[in-house]
């Protein structure tokens, strides 16, 4: 067999045996090496006689080529299983828990006051809004309820002075008084808002939230009334149908004033609305009294419209299956959380109230 | 307002159910709130008799009956009474039974180591009367057949509760009810005729109204009935009393109370022999006292009408009367009021001496003037038929004269209030059910309104009637125009929601709390404010109005670290107030946050919550609802409730600008002082009235796009400080020495120690330099090196670390 057979045969066993990449090194120094073995052989080729000189550098380089190739095949094979063993090292165990992170809530009378923004604003509603103390006069006087009016009785008020001029507002009706007193008709406003009462219990807190709506323009009359509640209702349930009553009431800024019921029932503990035949009082409204227009210089001859009053904290309660009103505002973190909402929760025209 | 539809029919034909009468009434507007089945509680009471009545063995007041119910075997009740004998029929309660009185509902009990089944019972304890001496004796030869029968064998008709609204004086009493249900066209209105009253006599009691300012009384009128023998009401008339869960008291009072209940006429029964000399009704004076029938003593301030003889007050006129001249079951001569006083000065009287009648409430409201005659002729005759007597003549005083209410209606503006037309047939057939005079011309109607309904004074009045006796399921709906003239929301009420929700997506849960507090907690945040107080609070540890957000949330998040919460992140947004006037509000924004980061982490390294983390919060949120984090400036100068070393406050610009929040820690001394238990407490405030409008639109807030791909520089400095120098200005005076250049300069490490000098402290900033111009060589930077060490050192008094 001739030198060079020999070589290859012996560094193909040695290639193919398991090797790492400084043993892959030395072979490649053994063979091509300053003083490596094909190496050597091309230092040869001169010596050669010229008859065979040919065959021999056309095998030598066959050689040459053929180790060659299979060094770096080995080389890059080598590396692969070197690098996945260095990955298998590295495994960790990805079920443990990720870093803290906190979750944030948006208070549900926040947000239902959003959806409620929302609603009204796609029919052309604008919010305003007043201060939580507010005089005597814009409380009561301005919106038809005199000193000796006995509806006064009904609101148990906080007063700030021993004359009983300052006061925590009762209800955000004031709210209509101030956009009117300071623009010019046509009105279309609601007024989300806090308001206090001196009274506690499961269903009354001494604060709770109201939105107070108004539209004044010359022809509008209690059939626009029931078309906009109607609207607001099956809008806010989120339902198809909705069953609503107008029942005759007493308020003494609007007349006629109802009183607005919607059809519920009880299905498995959980409150259905729209169905059943138990009526739930939800809100107050009417037609703004003349009253109260020429009070707020507006001529009632001229114009027209309605009011109303919603208690944001039941609709609240409603809608998300809350028993109690006083837990509202006493800020358990489990309360919070539990029915707290997403801040990306932003109710919206165009993506609705709800995912 | 309770009734019962057997009451109403005394005014109304009708056959209609009673479940269509219930949703009859609401349509109306006279709510129903609720409905009892009160015979269902009074069926329990049954016949009984006493077979034996033995001592009770530990006892001697108390005896042992074996009562006979109609069973097979008598049971043992233990009794009190003196009159418990062998063979008395009497009215037995078995455990379970609701005693009317008191409400009690009855067990098995021992009395003394005796068991005792059940009760005897007095007629005061079912109300029947106020006899509370012994017990009912039964008429043994009307009941001794009925044993085991119950008592109360008449069903009694369901009580309804209406919920009346105070315009509707009328329906307090059971005739107006009626007249609103026939004019909705439930059953037929029976006119009750006033018959004709022969007057035995002429005696009377003078009456004078004394003419002074704001006289309560407008009319006084009265009817003396002589030589009456005041007895137990009939059965009829307790039983009516009963039914709508009135006591029967005497036949005088009795009746007056009917005639109130009946007609919404309130009257009044003297004992004329107790009445020195004349009546004068006038204005008291200021200190008067007097007893009245509640047993309360009043002292009497200025000018409320009182019902006064010669030796003093006898009544508050209208709101309730004396226990000197009240009727007695021995009473002879009766003087009957029936009189009209002003809404307004029985309001004032009885919210000054807070009393609450029946009367009272009705009075307040308004009743018919011309009603004052009827219920004497009603209320004398009934008296007569009960207790006997002669009916002298009536005599009625008044000051002024009451005119009646016209209103000019015009037919079509019913149409331009409810939307739909109503025919005039129609629209004059409900106004005459419901007692109008009505005059009929080419476009409108002349009314004349019953005296009966005070709260009618305008036309809106009358189409409030009209669409409420036609129906408001009549009134057609309008579906609203999807159009928006105007923006929802304003600039501000646009940050105030941004804001909300920024703070929420950073981790806090938003609290809603009381707009009010407690002024020991409210102390500790109010600054420089003063107290607001609210007159009456709910109780006193909600005395004032809050001068922060954080007095209420720091007492909740108290709470939920008592609930074993930590690690805690809570906000609130909405209104404090520095003054009691409207509009001394402004709207803030407070949050706190508790305990460590990173607890119990097997990950990261556990720390406290720091100064550092919430001011990340505050500046976080600022540039997300829109404005530019270089140009906040921060100082110290923050309130007393903050640490002062740890806590600082913030400014939009440098300047003039007003305070846009304070961040910090809480002062030790507030959290030692309200027993707070947590490793760290950091709070911050937004002041959301103070951040001015972000005047940007998003279109406008993108400016030309301008970015390089010059080679960028960092270059690593330190710096020997004061220890005071505030970095924040250290790094405005780097960016100073040249704002074109310098495009970032971060803090990489702060020291204070060894080998560094007391008093000193040693900052290593990190400072990117790229020019957008040109590429900058060694000689560039190395100038501007210079320049920023120049600089820092000579306007700092700083020395570059070598």
């Amino acid at each position: 067999m001739s030198e060079l057979k020999k070589i290859k045969e012996k560094f193909l066993l040695k290639i193919q045996s398991k090797l790492n990449p400084s043993e892959i090194n030395q072979i490649k120094t053994d063979l091509f090496g300053k003083e490596g073995l094909i190496t050597s052989q091309f230092k040869k080729i001169g010596s050669i006689a010229e008859s065979e000189r040919k065959k021999f550098a056309s095998d030598l380089n066959l050689i040459k080529d053929e180790l060659s190739d299979l060094i770096d095949l080995k080389s890059k094979e080598v590396e692969i299983e070197q690098i996945n063993i260095k990955l298998r090292k590295e495994k960790i165990d990805v079920t443990l828990p990720e870093r803290n992170f906190l979750r944030g809530k948006i208070h549900p009378v926040s947000q239902t006051i959003d959806e409620i923004s929302a609603i009204f604003s796609e029919i052309g509603f604008n919010v305003e809004e007043g201060p939580d103390v507010e005089n005597e006069y814009n409380n009561f006087t301005a919106l038809n309820t005199p000193d000796n009016h006995p509806a006064r009785d009904m609101h148990d008020t906080f007063y700030l002075d021993v004359n009983k001029e300052k006061l925590l507002r009762t209800h955000t009706s004031p709210v209509q008084i101030r956009t009117m007193m300071n623009g010019k008709a046509p009105f279309k406003i609601i007024a989300p808002g806090r308001t206090y009462r001196s009274d506690s219990d499961q269903t009354h807190s001494p604060m709770f939230h109201q939105v107070e709506g108004l539209h004044i323009d010359k022809n509008i009359n209690m059939g626009h009334l029931k078309g906009c509640l109607n609207y607001f209702i099956k809008e806010f349930f989120e339902v198809d149908k909705i069953k609503m009553r107008f029942r005759p009431s007493h308020f003494p800024f609007t007349e006629p004033s109802a009183e607005v019921d919607i059809g519920y029932e009880i299905k498995d503990g959980k409150i259905i609305i729209g169905e059943g035949d138990k009526w739930l009082e939800i809100l107050g409204c009417g037609m703004v009294h003349p009253n109260v227009l020429k009070n707020v210089k507006v001529d009632p001859k001229k114009y027209q419209g309605y009011a109303f009053g919603i208690g944001i904290d039941r609709l609240a309660m409603l809608k998300y299956g809350i028993n109690d009103l006083r837990s509202f505002f006493e800020c358990d973190y489990r309360w919070l959380n539990h029915y707290g909402f997403d801040p990306i929760d932003v109710p919206t025209n165009y993506r609705g109230l709800s995912r | 307002m309770k009734i019962t539809y057997d009451w109403l029919k005394d005014h109304l034909l009708t056959n209609n159910s009673e479940k269509f009468l219930l949703s009859k009434l609401t349509d109306i507007g006279l709510e129903v709130e609720s409905v009892e089945d009160a015979s269902m509680d009074l069926d329990k009471f049954i016949v009984a008799k006493i077979v034996k009545a033995k001592k009770h063995p530990n006892a001697d007041r108390l005896k042992i009956c074996d009562v006979d119910i109609g069973k097979s075997k008598t049971i043992e009740v233990v009794c009190g009474a003196t009159n418990a004998k062998d063979g008395l029929f009497t009215i037995y309660a078995p455990p379970g039974a609701i005693i009317p009185k008191n409400n009690i509902k009855l067990s098995v009990t021992k009395i003394r180591n005796v068991t005792s089944y059940g009760m005897l019972c007095s007629e005061a304890e079912l109300n029947l009367s106020n006899e509370s001496d012994g017990i009912i004796e039964l008429k043994k030869n009307k009941y001794y057949k009925k044993v085991g029968k119950k008592y109360f064998d008449k069903k009694s008709s369901k009580l309804i509760d209406l919920s009346i609204t105070p315009n509707r004086s009328d329906c307090l009493g059971i005739r107006g009810i009626a007249r609103d249900l026939s004019a909705a066209g439930f059953g037929k209105f029976i006119i009750s005729k006033n018959k004709k009253i022969k007057f035995k006599g002429n005696k009377k009691i003078n009456v004078k109204i004394s003419s002074e300012k704001n006289q309560g009384c407008l009319a006084f009128g009265s009817c003396l009935i002589k030589n009456v023998e005041n007895v137990e009401s009939p059965q009829w008339l307790k039983d009516k009393l009963i039914s709508i869960g009135q006591k029967p008291i005497s036949a005088i009072v009795d009746v007056t109370n009917y005639i109130m209940l009946d007609l919404n006429r309130p009257l009044h029964a003297y004992d004329a022999d107790k009445i020195n000399k004349g009546i004068i009704v006038r204005n008291s004076k200021k200190g008067e006292k007097f007893k009245a029938l509640n047993n309360k003593e009043y002292k009497l301030g200025e000018g409320m009408c009182v019902i006064t003889d010669n030796s003093g007050v006898l009544g508050l006129g209208g709101i309730i009367g004396g226990i000197t001249t009240g009727t007695e079951l021995g009473t002879k001569n009766v003087l009957l009021e029936s009189a009209y006083f002003t809404p307004r000065s029985i309001r004032k009287t009885s919210k000054e001496l807070n009393i609450d009648t029946d009367a009272k409430f009705r009075f307040e409201r308004g009743i018919d003037p011309f009603s004052i005659e009827e219920g004497l002729v009603k209320a004398s005759e009934l008296i007569k038929e009960i207790c006997g007597g002669e009916i002298n003549k009536i005599d009625i005083k008044s000051i002024g004269k009451f005119k009646d209410t016209y209103i000019k209606f015009e037919i079509k503006s019913f149409q331009k209030i409810a939307g739909f037309k109503l025919p005039t047939k129609v629209i004059i057939k409900i106004l005459n059910d419901l007692g109008f005079g009505i005059r009929i011309n080419k476009n409108f109607l002349k009314l004349k309104v019953p005296s009966w309904r005070p709260d009618i004074t305008q036309e809106i009045d009358v189409i409030e009637e009209l669409m409420r006796i036609y129906g408001y399921d009549k009134i057609k709906q309008i579906e609203p125009i999807k159009n928006r003239k105007k923006p929802t929301l304003n600039k501000s009420q646009k940050l105030f929601h941004f804001l909300q929700r920024a703070i929420a997506a950073k981790g806090y849960q938003e609290a809603i709390t009381w707009s009010f507090t407690d002024s020991k907690i409210n102390d500790y945040f109010k600054s420089n404010n003063k107290n607001i107080k609210i007159v009456n609070p709910i109780s006193s540890d909600l005395d004032v109005l809050r001068n922060s957000i954080f007095s209420n949330l720091i007492y909740h998040l108290n709470k939920n670290l008592n609930r074993d919460f930590k690690d805690l992140s809570i906000f609130e947004i909405g209104p404090v107030f520095y003054g009691s006037n409207p509009g001394e509000q402004e709207t803030v924004i407070g949050a706190l946050r508790s305990g460590k980061i990173n607890r119990l982490s097997w990950i990261e390294k556990e720390r406290n919550i720091d100064i550092f983390d919430i001011k990340k919060d505050v500046f976080k949120t600022l540039v997300e609802v829109g404005y530019d984090r270089s140009k906040f400036f921060v100082d110290d100068n923050t309130p007393n409730y903050y640490h002062p070393g740890k806590s600082g406050r913030v400014f939009l610009n440098k300047g003039k600008d007003r305070v846009a929040a304070y961040f910090g820690e809480i002062h030790p001394t507030i959290i030692k002082k309200m027993n707070i238990k947590t490793e760290s407490l950091i709070g911050f405030e937004i002041f959301v009235n103070n951040l001015k409008d972000t005047k940007k639109t998003l279109k406008d807030q993108k400016t030309k796009y301008l970015v390089t791909d010059f080679q960028k520089s960092e270059r690593d400095f330190a710096f020997i400080i004061d220890k005071n120098f505030d970095t924040q200005e250290l790094i405005e005076i780097i960016f100073n020495t040249d704002r074109e250049l310098i495009k970032d300069v971060n803090i990489f490490d702060v020291y204070e120690g060894e080998k560094i000098p007391e008093n000193k402290k040693s900052i290593a900033l990190n400072i990117t330099i790229q020019s957008m111009n040109k590429p900058l060589n060694d000689n560039d930077l190395e100038k501007l090196n210079k320049l920023i060490i120049d600089n820092v050192e000579k306007k700092t008094g700083a020395k570059i670390r070598s």
